[in-house]
């Protein structure tokens, strides 16, 4: 079991409110993705589940339990760190046992689960080394297989991937939502990356400045944004927004286009603009268009053999369903 | 940045320490206090009641107070001097390449480990002694009398010795200080033709001045307490009684408490003249 | 850092470093030199370097000394002792500050500062007749408790830097694991630290051992330590040199070898972290 439940949950560090009240229900089983800029109070809700900070005000409920001033140890949570945080000190055995050294789980049972999560994580090898002995990945698998073995309610991840390089971020992804499937606990994980949201979440929860911006699907999310800033946020490059006489044309005070539903072509088309730089990706090629009239720079996905080059005159048609309306507020129109 | 059971456990965690020290600091300064306004002789009718500031002004107007803070401020003032400017000469040799550079260092160090009456002892006896000690012999092989170093030339004695024992930490806070210095700035400025003074005047002193701050400092603190040497090889005698010094003396000497104390609070205050601006520095450095 | 210089260069420097370090451990030298001279030896003129008939009789003389052996044992129990009780009272003080700062964290550790500062002379009688009062005079317990005060700053303090090097995630990390404080402390903290609780416990094992102030005023014959065992040789006895050399070669040279080990550290714990 792993439900959390969030209410009316509020935190200040003295007198900076970091935290307005916040509900938010986290469903058994489910991975959930807190993301949003840095600053925006990601990381700091989370500490507030894990219990490692004090809310200033509201409940946490775990398994419907109130968990509001329960000590970290528990809460039945286990977290994987930023850093990792493996105890320097210890081998790599010793610190996957150390959670059911704490908990007195016997000797046997402890060797059961320490050989089964380093057979998973490829750690079998592994076992009598120290942390400092190890690669960025490695440390990560033990930092996960340390989490495993306490066989918690919920797994909580602090931006486990952002010290890793990008190959081996893409493979650790990969590693963690097979083990969400095969484990089928509920995960909390938070990111800056809108690319990990997009691609591990069942849900996603945008924050800003502490508030909860949108929570959906990350196809919901990605289809409906919201606001204004959910649009910028989440997709890859960023949406395309623009005001003034364009926007008024569709009946909104601002008006967004994703730069995959954006058409180019050297003849004709909705806008004009010039070819500033062109991305070569292969598959697909970036434009980044200016004189558009539309907005400094308008940003088009088009197909990678497309032979534009920098300085030629291209026209741009927006898909006319995909074009998001928000208004004076922001707000989805 | 902590959950409150965090806080109260670290409240509780750190009480022991405080309230040790607490009680250390505030206890017997409070008795030395209260003292320092009585007539308090314990061998010669104890607690004679009290005296207002009598002490305070007795302990100024003896003929002894003035030497004792002449020779306080001559010593502590000499060793500094000597410490000061041996430890950045020192510390600029040794941080120039060499054979046996960690050698060298652990040699230098040594003196510092040396326990206060054995360095005073060692001294006083098997190099200062007017007949058998080696300066005697060295003074005689050059064909000198030689000097009765205790009590002819009794302070540069002290100094001397003291200098001797703190040099190795003036020469390695130093030293630690200056291998912190980026070489890359002294290759600009070698580059720049600045030649080998100017650089020292103007990247290397400067880039020092916060440990020579601190060794001056922490040093006088120090200095000011000196008590094992003096006692060890003069007794406070040929002008060697420190205030320090002289406040044992009235204390434990000549017994008496209310004199000694006033002196005492005299030294606290000295000493704290000095620590604030010591403190301003550490507590600087602790926001950094 | 490792800037080429010639050879002649490096030659020079050896020489004038060598030289100036001879010289400043020469009194160290000459005493463990002399400490294995026959007394006439050691006063001969002109004096006698390396050439002589070398002897053991003094550190034999020194050791049947019947109270030699006490006064060693008391300066192991004292040093030892105030060492140990300091760090049992610092670990936990140094852990809450270093991990749960609060504003007032800074002001503390200046405080605790200031109480070193504290001259020794102003409090002495009253520590004296405190001492009297509750029986403490010349006993080695009290002792440990005074040199454990007088150091107990300096221990919170080098234990203070060494735990901010300490990141909170690992401690954090330990308490989602389900350790209580007391685990946390004692499997991760306290292992974590291990060099730098070392480097402090060597530092002020040396500073205790070397302390020559309360040790000479508040012990006589029971619960005296080397320090005070060495101060008896002030005269006559001291110009029985080689003994007198034994002597302080026996009370100085642990200490020099734990200072050796502790001379990377001695820094950091002497200016309060202010030069590493």
């Amino acid at each position: 079991m792993g439900r959390i439940t969030l209410d009316k949950v509020t935190k200040s560090f003295g007198e900076v409110n970091v935290i307005p009240p916040l509900d938010l229900t986290i469903n058994d089983g489910e991975f959930v993705v807190f993301v949003g800029p840095s600053g925006c109070g990601k990381s700091t809700l989370l500490r507030l589940i894990a219990g490692l900070e004090d809310v200033t005000s509201g409940q946490i409920r775990i398994d419907g339990d109130d968990a509001t001033r329960m000590p970290p140890a528990q809460r039945r949570l286990a977290m994987v760190f930023q850093s990792y945080a493996l105890y320097p000190h210890m081998s790599v055995r010793k610190n996957i046992a150390f959670p059911m050294k704490m908990a007195g789980i016997p000797e046997d049972e402890q060797k059961r689960r320490i050989d089964s999560a380093a057979k998973a994580l490829n750690l079998t090898d592994y076992l009598d080394r120290r942390p400092g002995q190890l690669s960025g990945g490695q440390r990560q698998r033990v930092a996960i297989g340390r989490a495993i073995v306490r066989e918690p309610s919920a797994f909580l991840f602090d931006e486990p991937l952002s010290n890793l390089d990008a190959a081996l971020r893409v493979g650790m992804r990969l590693e963690i939502m097979e083990l969400h499937k095969r484990l089928a606990t509920t995960m909390i994980y938070v990111t800056h990356d809108q690319v990990e949201a997009m691609t591990m979440a069942d849900k996603i929860v945008v924050l800003r400045a502490g508030n909860i911006e949108q929570v959906g699907s990350p196809l919901e999310l990605y289809r409906e944004p919201r606001n204004e800033f959910v649009a910028g946020f989440i997709g890859s490059p960023k949406m395309n927004i623009f005001g003034g006489n364009p926007a008024q044309q569709h009946g909104a005070a601002k008006i967004g286009v994703r730069p995959e539903h954006i058409s180019a072509s050297t003849e004709a088309g909705t806008w004009e603009g010039v070819v500033g730089v062109a991305e070569h990706l292969g598959s697909d090629t970036f434009l980044h268009v200016h004189q558009t009239g539309l907005a400094d720079t308008v940003t088009v996905r088009v197909d990678g053999e497309l032979p534009v080059k920098h300085g030629d005159r291209i026209f741009l048609t927006p898909e006319a369903d995909k074009i998001h309306r928000f208004n004076e507020q922001g707000l989805r129109a | 940045m902590a959950t409150q059971h965090a806080r109260s456990a670290a409240r509780l965690m750190l009480a022991p320490a405080v309230i040790l020290l607490l009680g250390w600091m505030l206890v017997p300064l409070t008795m030395t206090l209260v003292f320092s306004f009585k007539k308090y002789l314990p061998l010669r009718g104890g607690d004679l009641g009290w005296v207002g500031f009598e002490n305070y002004i007795r302990f100024v107007t003896s003929s002894a107070f003035w030497p004792s803070i002449w020779a306080t401020l001559i010593i502590v003032g000499g060793v500094l001097v000597i410490t000061i400017a041996f430890g950045i000469a020192l510390a600029l040799l040794l941080d120039q390449p060499m054979w046996g550079q960690g050698i060298v260092r652990i040699l230098v160090i040594a003196p510092f480990f040396v326990m206060p009456t054995v360095s005073a002892l060692v001294w006083k006896n098997m190099f200062m002694d007017p007949v058998n000690g080696l300066f005697a012999h060295l003074w005689q092989f050059f064909g000198a009398e030689p000097i009765q170093w205790l009590s002819q030339a009794s302070l540069p004695s002290i100094i001397m010795i003291v200098s001797w024992q703190w040099l190795p930490f003036a020469t390695l806070i130093l030293l630690t200080a200056i291998q912190s210095l980026d070489s890359e700035q002294i290759e600009a400025a070698e580059m720049d033709g600045a030649p080998w003074r100017s650089r020292f005047i103007y990247i290397i002193l400067p880039h020092l001045s916060r440990a020579i701050t601190i060794v001056l400092l922490i040093q006088t603190i120090f200095l000011l307490g000196i008590f094992a040497e003096i006692f060890v090889t003069t007794q406070g005698s040929f002008g060697t009684r420190t205030l320090t010094y002289l406040i044992y003396q009235r204390v434990l000497e000549s017994q008496n408490v209310g004199l000694g104390s006033a002196g005492g609070i005299y030294a606290v205050i000295l000493a704290n003249i000095i620590a604030i601006f010591l403190m301003r520095i550490v507590g600087k450095n602790l926001d950094a | 850092m490792a800037r080429a210089v010639t050879t002649q260069r490096k030659a020079l420097n050896t020489v004038a470093a060598w030289t100036v370090g001879l010289l400043i451990f020469f009194p160290i030298l000459w005493t463990i030199l002399t400490s294995f001279k026959t007394e006439a030896t050691a006063i001969a003129d002109p004096p006698v370097f390396l050439f002589f008939d070398w002897t053991t009789e003094n550190y034999a003389a020194v050791m049947q000394r019947s109270d030699y052996a006490q006064f060693l044992w008391n300066s192991i129990f004292i040093a030892g002792g105030s060492t140990l009780l300091g760090l049992i009272v610092a670990i936990p003080a140094a852990w809450s500050m270093a991990f749960v700062p609060s504003p007032r964290t800074k002001d503390i550790l200046l405080w605790m500062l200031s109480t070193k500062m504290l001259p020794a002379v102003g409090v002495l009688y009253p520590i004296y007749l405190l001492f009297i009062r509750l029986g403490l005079l010349d006993t080695k317990i009290g002792l440990t408790l005074v040199l454990m005060l007088i150091n107990l700053p300096i221990i919170v303090w080098m234990l203070y830097t060494y735990f901010r090097e300490i990141p909170g995630e690992i401690l954090e990390a330990a308490r989602m694991d389900g350790a209580s404080l007391r685990d946390e402390i004692l499997y991760v903290l306290t292992p974590m630290a291990v060099p730098g609780i070392a480097s402090t416990l060597l530092l002020n094992f040396i500073l205790a051992w070397n302390e020559a102030f309360w040790t000479l005023n508040l012990t006589a014959a029971k619960a005296a330590p080397l320090t005070a065992f060495i101060a008896s040789y002030s005269s006559p006895e001291g110009l029985f040199y080689a003994k007198l050399s034994a002597a302080s070669t026996m009370a100085i040279a642990p200490i020099l070898i734990m200072g050796w080990f502790s001379q990377k550290q001695l820094v950091r714990g002497l200016t309060f972290g202010a030069v590493k």
